[in-house]
């Protein structure tokens, strides 16, 4: 068996986490969470920790499970809507949010994983976003300038990701738009655990396709069973059946 | 008299062009995806990261690794393509996407939008809003042109937190059209809704404008 895998999410988080340490975990709203690692983080009961991804789960669901424990004392997310614990924490003040826009916290996760420690960014220039940051202008090809504000990358003690397969190495395939996150997050963990529908041995993801090399991925677990609840359930009505007669 | 969310979606459809890909918000921008005219090829993208958003699901055929940003179940289409967030937005901040059209809380003549927050109430998040009308090219807006009290949406200044500064190209409310001018040139006032007099619209809008029907 790969050196790289864990027999399930309790095993692959063992030993590695801490109190007061970051995390960051893939998903968009719940559409590719991690959510058998996000369980096993909560029954770790590590503390204090600083949260970083898209949101941060839903009632009941996702990260509001390692919230609901107690475990967060900060969070950088771009949308955190439809959460009420986190809404009343965050207004009693006993939880953190620095809100980044999203393009901003996507990039700040991909430089902090490919060793870029800052990069300069129009998005949020004269807005609170750019508070106490560094701003300076840069020529548009006409030769008019603009102005950008700079924003650092981010790494993660911990990273948890969800893909949809992997080999024994680590080589990762997202499926659909539950990628995401996912393949910036797994490049800024120190230690970085992905978790999959299914595991294949080498040779069979075709190497053209791999979305995540396995070099970003230190420890892999296949979910014992996923959920995949929806938020949204959104269909439109079947046209009428023909009359077969 | 004043145009209902369907005609606003319409009117915003007119800003579409053969060959765009576009970048349509939450509300009534998400209307303008059923207004598509015919013989046209328009390519909507969800900034979550996806190219070639199909309708919604037949009901059971939904797939929650499927959704826009709106976080409802869609379906794919023949041409559609999968990245990630960073690419996604990496199109949007490169000027890739030529056009969005997103809601409005407040708009200023200078073309500064404010959309994301209100002091004192929870804030749920920018979302990728900032990042669309700072990098896409073309923005346009779509709003009701008074909050309910009455009072004009449509300011000399936006007084909630910006989302962006000076990006506003076009502005649709319920009574008119604007043509903004993001570097500070003025607006133009271009369209009236069916059945708004000019004495009307002027009596409800604080942003001052030149008149050019």
């Amino acid at each position: 068996m790969s050196r790289k895998i864990y027999p399930d999410a309790a095993s692959a988080l063992a030993g590695i986490t801490f109190d007061g340490m970051t995390v960051m975990s893939g998903g968009f709203g719940l559409s590719g969470i991690p959510e058998n690692l996000i369980v096993a983080l909560r029954d770790s009961g590590a503390k204090n920790l600083t949260v970083i991804g898209n949101n941060v789960g839903c009632d009941h669901h996702g990260m509001w499970l390692v919230l609901a424990n107690n475990q967060i004392k900060k969070v950088l997310a771009s949308y955190v809507g439809e959460n009420k614990i986190l809404e009343s924490r965050y207004m009693s003040g006993e939880i953190e949010i620095e809100f980044n826009p999203q393009g901003t916290l996507a990039e700040r996760i991909r430089a902090g994983g490919a060793g870029i420690p800052a990069f300069y960014t129009r998005t949020g220039y004269g807005t609170r976003v750019a508070e106490g940051k560094e701003t300076r202008q840069f020529p548009n090809p006409d030769g008019t300038l603009d102005w950008y504000v700079m924003e650092t990358g981010l790494v993660a003690d911990i990273s948890l990701v969800k893909a949809w397969k992997a080999d024994t190495e680590g080589n990762l395939v997202y499926r659909k738009t539950a990628r995401n996150f996912n393949p910036m997050i797994a490049t800024a963990g120190r230690i970085t655990i992905a978790e999959v529908e299914e595991i294949v041995q080498p040779g069979e993801l075709d190497p053209n396709q791999i979305h995540t090399p396995g070099i970003f991925v230190q420890r892999l677990i296949k979910g014992p069973s996923y959920v995949k609840h929806i938020e949204r359930l959104t269909t439109r009505p079947r046209p009428a059946a023909q009359e077969n007669n | 008299m004043a145009w209902n969310r369907d005609q606003m979606a319409a009117r915003a459809a007119k800003e579409l062009r053969d060959g765009y890909y576009v970048n349509l918000g939450i509300g009534i921008p998400t209307l303008v995806a059923n207004m598509i005219p015919e013989g046209m090829t328009v390519t909507l993208q969800s900034e979550n990261g996806m190219l070639g958003m199909g309708p919604f699901p037949f009901e059971g055929e939904e797939d929650a690794d499927l959704i826009n940003a709106g976080k409802q179940t869609i379906t794919e289409l023949p041409q559609t393509s999968y990245f990630s967030s960073a690419d996604s937005f990496g199109m949007i901040r490169g000027g890739h996407i030529q056009l969005s059209i997103l809601g409005g809380m407040q708009v200023d003549e200078k073309g500064d939008l404010a959309n994301w927050m209100v002091p004192g109430k929870m804030i749920k998040g920018m979302g990728g809003a900032m990042d669309l009308v700072a990098g896409v090219p073309r923005v346009v807006v779509v709003m009701d042109h008074r909050e309910k009290g009455g009072d004009s949406k449509f300011l000399k200044e936006c007084t909630l937190p910006l989302t962006g500064k000076g990006v506003v190209d076009l502005l649709i409310t319920d009574l008119a059209v604007f043509e903004i001018d993001r570097r500070g040139g003025g607006v133009k006032l271009t369209e009236l809704a069916d059945g708004v007099t000019l004495d009307e619209l002027r009596a409800c809008t604080e942003a001052s404008f030149t008149v050019a029907l």
